[in-house]
C-alpha cells in the first residue's frame, strides 16, 4: 500500500492537516510562519530531486533560479513606472490590467506590475534562463557539470549583490502580498497564517502529484534509464539531451516558482538567498533524501529547513549542512533514506551473526 | 547610476602609458596568484582525478594561521610553521576523507571535497571570527614603491612574483628530477601499472595532497599582505584558480601559469568596461565560456590534455 502514489499524496495531505490541527490546538502559531517557508523551499528540493535523483545531473546553482524568480517578481512588484504613465505602452498595460496603482511604505502613489503577472514573468524568465544555459551545461559530465552550474550560480549571486537597482546587499523589500483569487493572499500577515500553511503546502501537493505521475509514465522510465547508463538509452532510442534539457528546465520552474512565493510570503528578498551555501544546501538535503527519492528528499527538506529557520542549528547552520554532505558521500552515496542501504546493513549483521555463531 | 571613482574617470579621459602599465602590473599580480591556486588543482587532479574543491581554504588556512602566528613569532618563522601546518591539515584530510575509500565515482570524491571546503570555512569562522586580517609587508610598509622605469611597484608584488616564480623552479625539479615526483608522475598517467612497479599509489596521493597544501599556503602567506584574508576568501580564489586551472587545460602547470596571466590581466582591465563590484563576474563568464567551447583548454587539444604532464 505505500507504494501506492495516490494512498502517498493522501498521507501527505493528511499529515499536513493534522500537522496545522496540532499547532492551532497547542497554541503554537508561530511554527506555521517557518512551516510555511519550508514548503516553498520544499519546492527546490523535489524540482532537485527529479533533476538529481533521476537524470543523474548536479545542480549546484539552483539558489540562483530561486532568486531569479524572488527577484524578478520583486522587481517588478516594486519598480514605480507612474512618470511613464503617458507613454502609450504603460498605459496599455495599465488598461489590460497588468499594471495596478498601489500604496508604498511611505503612503505615496506607485504604479506597479500586478503580483500575478509578475509571477507569470518571473517564471518565464527562468524557464528562458535555464533553456539557454541548459543546452550547453547539460553536455558536460562530472565535475565539469558541478563546476558549471557552480558557476552560474556564483553569477547570479554576485549580479543580485552588486546591482544598485536590485538592492545591493540590502535586497528589495515591501513587496505586496500575492493575491491568488479575491479573498485569498499569500502575504506574511498573522492574521492570514493557517490560509498561506495551506497555500504553500496546496502547491507542494500539487506539485507531488505532477511529479509523481511523471516519474511512473513512459518518461520516467526514459529518465531513469539515462542515470542508470546514458550511452545505452541513447542507443536505445531516447533522446537523453532534450529530456535532460526538459527535466533541467521543469526543475527551475519549480525553484522559481517558490521563490515568487517566499518573496511575496516575507515581504522582501535579500542576496542570501541566490549564495553558493542555499545551492550546497539543497544538494545536502536530496542527498541525505535518498537521490532518487522524492518522499525522502521532501521529508528531510522539511526537517532540516524546519530546524535551520527555527535557529535550531545556531552559528553552525552551514557547517551542519556541509557535515551531512560529507558523511553522507563517504558512507551512504545512494542516500540516507534508501532501501538498498537498510538492506545492505541487515545482510551485513547477518553474516556477522552467522560468522559468531560459526565460530564458536 | 553606475558609481564612478577618480581613477576611472582620468582612464576615460585618456590613459598614459604608466597607467597601463600599472594595470598590467596588478593583473599580473593577481594572475599569479591564480596560477599557484591552479598549480595546487592541478597536482592533485594529476594524482587523482579530483577536483579538489578545498584548494581555496588551503590558501585562506594558510593565510590565517601566519597572521595568528606572527602575534608570538618573526616573520619567517611564523610563515613556515604555518605552511606545515597546513600541510598536515591536507594530510589529515587526505587520511580521513579519501584514502579509505574504494574505487569511488569522481563526482563523489568532488562533492566531498566541497563539503570539506565548507568544513574548513566554518572552522575558521569559529576560530578566527569574520574580521580582516592582515599579514606585515615583508619589507618596507604599505607605501613603500620602487619605480621600475615610471611605474611605481609595491615591493610586495615583487615578492609574490619571486616566490610564486621559485615555487614554479622547484617543482618543475621536484617533478622531472626527484625519485618521488617521478613516481608520482607515473601514478598520474596510470595508477595500475605504477603500482605494478612497486609505486605505493596512495601514498602517491597523500603526497599530492600535503604538496598542494603546502603551495597554497605559502602563496597565502605571500598576498596576504596585498589582498588581506578573511574566513571566506578562500571560496573565489578556489572558483578562479580552477577558472585558470581550465583555461590553460586541466593538469598542464606551465600553460595554468600563461591561463593565470590572461585572467588577472583581463580583470584588470575589466574595471575599465564596468564597475569593480562585477570583476567577478569576468572570471566566472571566462570559466563558463570555456567550458562551453573548449574544455580541454586554451593551449591543449583534447590528446594532449590526456597525456598529463606537470
Amino acid at each position: 500500500m505505500l507504494r501506492n502514489k495516490n494512498f502517498q499524496i493522501g498521507l501527505l495531505a493528511f499529515i499536513v492537516i493534522a500537522v496545522q490541527l496540532m499547532i492551532t490546538f497547542t497554541g503554537k502559531t508561530p511554527y506555521l510562519t517557518q512551516l510555511t517557508m519550508t514548503g516553498y523551499y520544499s519546492m527546490v528540493i523535489i524540482g532537485l530531486t527529479l533533476l538529481m535523483g533521476y537524470t543523474g545531473q548536479i545542480s549546484l546553482g539552483h539558489a540562483g533560479f530561486f532568486a531569479i524568480g524572488g527577484y524578478t517578481s520583486a522587481l517588478l512588484t516594486t519598480f514605480n513606472m507612474l512618470p511613464y504613465r503617458s507613454k502609450p505602452l504603460i498605459s496599455l498595460l495599465e488598461n489590460v490590467g497588468v499594471l495596478t496603482l498601489r500604496k508604498d511604505l511611505y503612503e505615496m502613489d506607485i504604479l506597479t506590475v500586478t503580483p500575478w503577472a509578475a509571477c507569470i514573468a518571473a517564471v518565464i524568465l527562468s524557464v528562458l534562463i535555464a533553456w539557454i544555459i541548459g543546452r550547453p551545461v547539460l553536455k558536460l559530465k562530472g565535475h565539469y557539470l558541478a563546476m558549471a552550474t557552480l558557476g552560474f550560480g556564483t553569477i547570479i549571486y554576485k549580479i543580485v549583490l552588486a546591482t544598485t537597482f536590485l538592492g545591493a546587499a540590502d535586497g528589495l523589500s515591501d513587496i505586496p502580498g500575492f493575491s491568488l483569487f479575491p479573498g485569498l493572499e499569500v502575504s506574511g500577515k498573522s492574521s492570514i497564517r493557517i490560509e498561506n500553511y495551506y497555500i504553500a503546502w496546496g502547491l507542494v501537493i500539487v506539485s507531488m502529484i505532477l511529479l509523481t505521475n511523471l516519474i511512473h509514465s513512459r518518461v520516467g522510465r526514459a529518465l531513469r534509464s539515462i542515470h542508470a547508463a546514458e550511452d545505452a538509452s541513447n542507443a536505445m532510442g531516447v533522446n537523453t539531451a532534450q529530456y535532460k534539457l526538459k527535466i533541467f528546465i521543469l526543475s527551475a520552474a519549480l525553484a522559481s516558482l517558490g521563490g515568487v512565493f517566499l518573496t511575496h510570503f516575507n515581504g522582501g528578498i535579500g542576496p542570501s538567498e541566490a549564495s553558493i551555501m542555499k545551492s550546497v544546501r539543497y544538494v545536502a538535503i536530496v542527498a541525505i533524501g535518498g537521490m532518487a527519492n522524492l518522499w525522502g528528499a521532501l521529508f528531510m527538506g522539511v526537517l532540516l529547513n524546519f530546524l535551520s529557520l527555527r535557529g535550531y542549528l545556531g552559528s553552525f547552520d552551514d557547517a551542519v549542512f556541509g557535515a551531512i554532505l560529507i558523511i553522507i558521500m563517504l558512507f551512504a552515496p545512494d542516500g540516507l533514506l534508501n532501501k538498498d542501504l537498510f538492506t545492505g546493513i541487515w545482510f551485513k549483521l547477518k553474516r556477522l551473526a552467522w560468522k559468531k555463531v560459526n565460530t564458536e | 547610476m553606475r558609481p564612478v571613482d577618480a581613477s576611472s574617470l582620468y582612464l576615460i579621459n585618456g590613459m598614459g602609458i604608466e597607467t597601463f602599465f600599472q594595470y598590467i602590473i596588478a593583473g599580473i599580480t593577481y594572475g599569479t596568484i591564480y596560477a599557484i591556486v591552479a598549480i595546487g588543482f592541478n597536482i592533485i587532479y594529476n594524482a587523482t582525478g579530483i577536483i579538489n574543491f578545498a584548494q581555496g581554504e588551503f590558501v585562506m588556512l594558510g593565510a590565517m594561521t601566519a597572521v595568528t602566528l606572527n602575534e608570538y613569532m618573526p616573520l619567517p618563522a611564523a610563515i613556515i610553521c604555518a605552511v606545515i601546518i597546513t600541510m598536515a591539515v591536507g594530510a589529515l584530510i587526505e587520511t580521513l576523507f579519501i584514502r579509505w575509500l574504494k574505487n569511488p565515482a569522481v563526482l563523489r570524491l568532488t562533492i566531498i571535497t566541497i563539503g570539506l571546503s565548507i568544513l574548513i570555512r566554518e572552522t575558521a569562522l569559529h576560530i578566527w571570527g569574520a574580521g580582516v586580517r592582515s599579514l606585515p609587508y615583508f619589507t618596507g610598509t604599505a607605501v613603500t614603491t620602487i619605480s621600475i622605469g615610471d611605474v611605481l611597484v609595491s615591493p610586495q608584488i615583487l615578492w609574490v612574483i619571486g616566490v610564486s616564480g621559485i615555487m614554479v623552479l622547484i617543482l618543475s625539479f621536484f617533478f622531472n628530477y626527484t625519485l618521488a615526483g617521478k613516481q608520482m608522475r607515473a601514478c598520474a598517467s596510470n595508477s595500475n601499472a605504477a603500482r605494478l612497479c612497486g609505486i605505493n599509489a596512495k601514498n602517491m596521493v597523500s603526497l599530492s595532497f600535503i604538496l598542494s597544501a603546502g603551495i597554497g599556503a605559502l602563496a597565502g602567506c605571500v598576498v596576504c599582505p596585498i589582498t588581506y584574508v578573511q574566513y571566506d576568501s578562500g571560496t573565489s580564489l578556489a572558483i578562479k584558480g580552477f577558472t585558470v586551472a581550465i583555461l590553460g587545460g586541466l593538469g598542464n602547470s606551465t600553460s595554468a601559469i600563461a591561463a593565470g596571466m590572461i585572467l588577472g590581466i583581463m580583470e584588470s582591465f575589466s574595471i575599465w568596461i564596468m564597475p569593480t563590484a562585477y570583476k567577478d563576474v569576468i572570471a566566472i563568464t571566462l570559466l563558463l565560456l570555456i567550458l562551453f567551447v573548449r574544455p580541454s583548454g586554451l593551449f591543449g587539444n583534447a590528446e594532449t590534455s590526456r597525456l598529463k604532464e606537470f
